[in-house]
């Protein structure tokens, strides 16, 4: 019943009508959709063999280490939290980045955000999987992890201890996730009608038929769906700041040197924010590099990346000279020694390196030379991951291996299991994201056609 | 029971908005709007009222919390109280972390769950309307077809003058 179809002469006869944006809309759709619809390419095969030997690494380390107990790891009776505790908050706060750039920037209106937001989220959903699973390998036996939850239980009910931190840090990871997995799938909804109506027939139509859950793009449904986002953000803000203040109480509420400390919930916070954006970047450079998208991240993208770094970078430099000044300012001699023996002990070196990366290399940030340079940016996010996971090693080790009694004093020396767990960790999160870029539409595909929409219209008020 | 909708096709969003609020002036209801990515305006241009999700919000928010700090005291102080280090049964503040994530985590199901619901989102739901191209560049507007009581001349006319590109006329089941 195309009534009016001759009416299309219109199109021929006043085409400035035509806005410059609809050519522009087609070509998102066209652009993102493009790395679903065609082959791998060798490089991204190539990090793909990389990342699946990794994880594998990691299979065979926790599946020995399963079978056999955590004694094939390097703890001892001193140090009874090293290795996998420090991948832990590695990992938790590598994933603080996507929330803060999905809904803190979100409340900020920060539209340049849009083209990074799907692929941040991407990177906080596999990096609260690799956090969420050392805990889960440390217990030893991980067949009975359910007993952390409060259920009704034949043993009483014995009820969980909702004093401690630790079990804090299930309820906040459990709850990040679940929040971070809706919000992320509920930002795809419209992209997988997109990528729906796009799709010829087949399996491809009916698997974003069924995710997109009958989206038609009705106004009303807009409507709702973007107060539905704020909510949302402005549920996750508060909670990614929760999260990573728990994580750090897990240390602070103890009574430790070097742990018991009031600084730790905001330091630990910028510390988690600073790490997650140099995974971000890391991980922004590669794609931008494999998948040819530097139409979407952009130079600004980088510079706008490069000064949030600056910022926490800066937090984390103030917190570490505050821990130092206040250590020597209470008169506890049990804490000046931690401290102490941190800056000169047998972990020196690592605590040297991880000031050069975490307190001294964000200040090179100042010059916009270096934020706009992307062999420079890609080099400082390397060394981002590797201070912060120094950082969390050099907050766990050095205060336990060296504490109250002189007599229990010991080394602590990572094993080969160990470090394969933490290999297989990255295999993990790589090889998650990797598949991610090549089957769900990594640039928020309707965020962005706003983003142009406001763009030319705002242009047209001029 | 089969209803007819008009549906006109826009390539340019502020072409539909002009369509919207001239037809909305002209007394026409719109029945809706379809387009790739939000407008802004077109709420007040359709008269679209403001949802009432963050209430869902709420309610779900403030039931948790007090759930959530309900059982906390009703474990550690009545039904098995447990000497941990001398602190009190009831540690009010200790409990205050878990309640906030139960609080957050009830909160955005909730809201999640009553926006699919209200918008009629589920796998395998059929919209009772589909135009090809709107999630991709396209903008449609939909005015309800009534027989004796729906001008379809000036519709079209008004349609064609804001900009449309192809105006039909459709029926739907749903």
């Amino acid at each position: 019943m195309r009534v009016a179809d001759q009416r299309r002469h219109r199109l021929l006869a006043f085409p400035a009508r035509q806005s410059r944006a609809s050519g522009a809309l087609n070509r998102i759709t066209d652009d993102v959709a493009l790395p679903l619809d065609t082959g791998p390419g060798a490089g991204w095969l190539a990090a793909f063999a990389v990342a699946a030997t990794a994880l594998l690494v990691g299979i065979g380390c926790v599946s020995y280490e399963i079978a056999t107990g955590i004694g094939v790891w390097g703890l001892n009776r001193t140090v009874g939290w090293a290795f996998d505790i420090t991948n832990f908050v590695f990992w938790v706060g590598i994933g603080h980045a996507g929330t803060l750039i999905s809904a803190i920037l979100l409340l900020f209106r920060q539209q340049w955000r849009t083209s990074i937001n799907r692929s941040a989220e991407a990177m906080t959903i596999f990096a609260v999987i690799c956090a969420a699973l050392f805990p889960l390998i440390h217990m030893g036996r991980p067949w009975l992890a359910f007993y952390v939850f409060p259920y009704p239980n034949s043993r009483g009910p014995l009820w969980v201890n909702f004093r401690s931190p630790l079990l804090w840090d299930v309820f906040a990871i459990n709850t990040y996730f679940t929040i971070s997995l809706v919000f992320w799938y509920v930002g795809m909804i419209p992209d997988f009608a997109t990528l729906r109506d796009r799709a010829v027939a087949g399996m491809k139509k009916t698997i974003y038929g069924i995710a997109s859950l009958g989206w038609d793009g009705s106004q009303r449904t807009w409507s709702r769906y973007e107060a539905l986002n704020t909510i949302l953000a402005g549920l996750a803000t508060p909670l990614v700041i929760s999260v990573h203040s728990i994580v750090s109480m897990d240390f602070a509420t103890s009574i430790l040197p070097g742990w018991h400390t009031t600084l730790f919930p905001p330091y630990f916070v910028a510390g988690a924010v600073y790490s997650g954006f140099g995974m971000v970047t890391t991980l922004l450079i590669l794609t931008r590099v494999l998948m040819h998208l530097d139409r979407y991240i952009t130079r600004r993208h980088l510079d706008a990346m490069a000064k949030v770094m600056l910022l926490t970078g800066s937090l984390v430099g103030l917190s570490y000279a505050t821990e130092f000044y206040v250590a020597w300012l209470n008169g506890s001699v049990y804490e000046r020694a931690t401290f102490f023996t941190r800056a000169t002990g047998p972990y020196a070196r690592l605590f040297w390196t991880m000031v050069a990366c975490n307190a001294v290399a964000p200040q090179l940030l100042w010059f916009s030379r270096i934020r706009r340079s992307v062999a420079a940016l890609f080099v400082f996010s390397i060394a981002v991951n590797i201070g912060m996971w120094l950082e969390r090693f050099i907050i766990i080790v050095t205060s336990l291996h060296r504490s109250y009694l002189p007599s229990s004093w010991v080394g602590y020396q990572p094993t080969a299991i160990e470090v394969g767990t933490l290999v297989g960790s990255f295999g993990l999160f790589f090889t998650c994201f990797l598949l991610f870029i090549r089957l769900l539409p990594m640039i928020a595909i309707w965020e962005v056609k706003a983003g142009c929409l406001a763009d030319a219209h705002g242009a047209s008020d001029v | 029971m089969s209803r007819t909708y008009l549906v006109a096709t826009f390539a340019d969003s502020e072409a539909l908005l002009d369509a919207v609020t001239t037809a909305r002036a002209q007394g026409f209801k719109i029945y809706d709007v379809y387009a790739p990515c939000p407008i802004h305006g077109l709420d007040e241009a359709m008269g679209i009222q403001r949802t009432r999700l963050p209430y869902v919000t709420l309610v779900a928010g403030a039931l948790a919390l007090a759930a959530t700090i309900a059982f906390e005291f009703y474990a550690a102080v009545f039904d098995w109280p447990l000497n941990v280090g001398g602190k009190p049964d009831n540690s009010t503040l200790a409990f205050v972390p878990i309640a906030f994530e139960m609080t957050v985590l009830a909160a955005g199901l909730a809201t999640v769950a009553a926006f699919l619901l209200r918008s009629r989102l589920f796998p395998g739901a059929q919209p009772p309307l589909t135009t090809p191209g709107v999630t991709d560049d396209r903008f449609a507007v939909a005015l309800r077809w009534r027989p004796n009581a729906f001008d379809t001349g000036s519709a079209r006319h008004l349609l064609v003058q804001s900009g449309a590109i192809r105006i039909i006329q459709t029926a739907s089941d749903l």
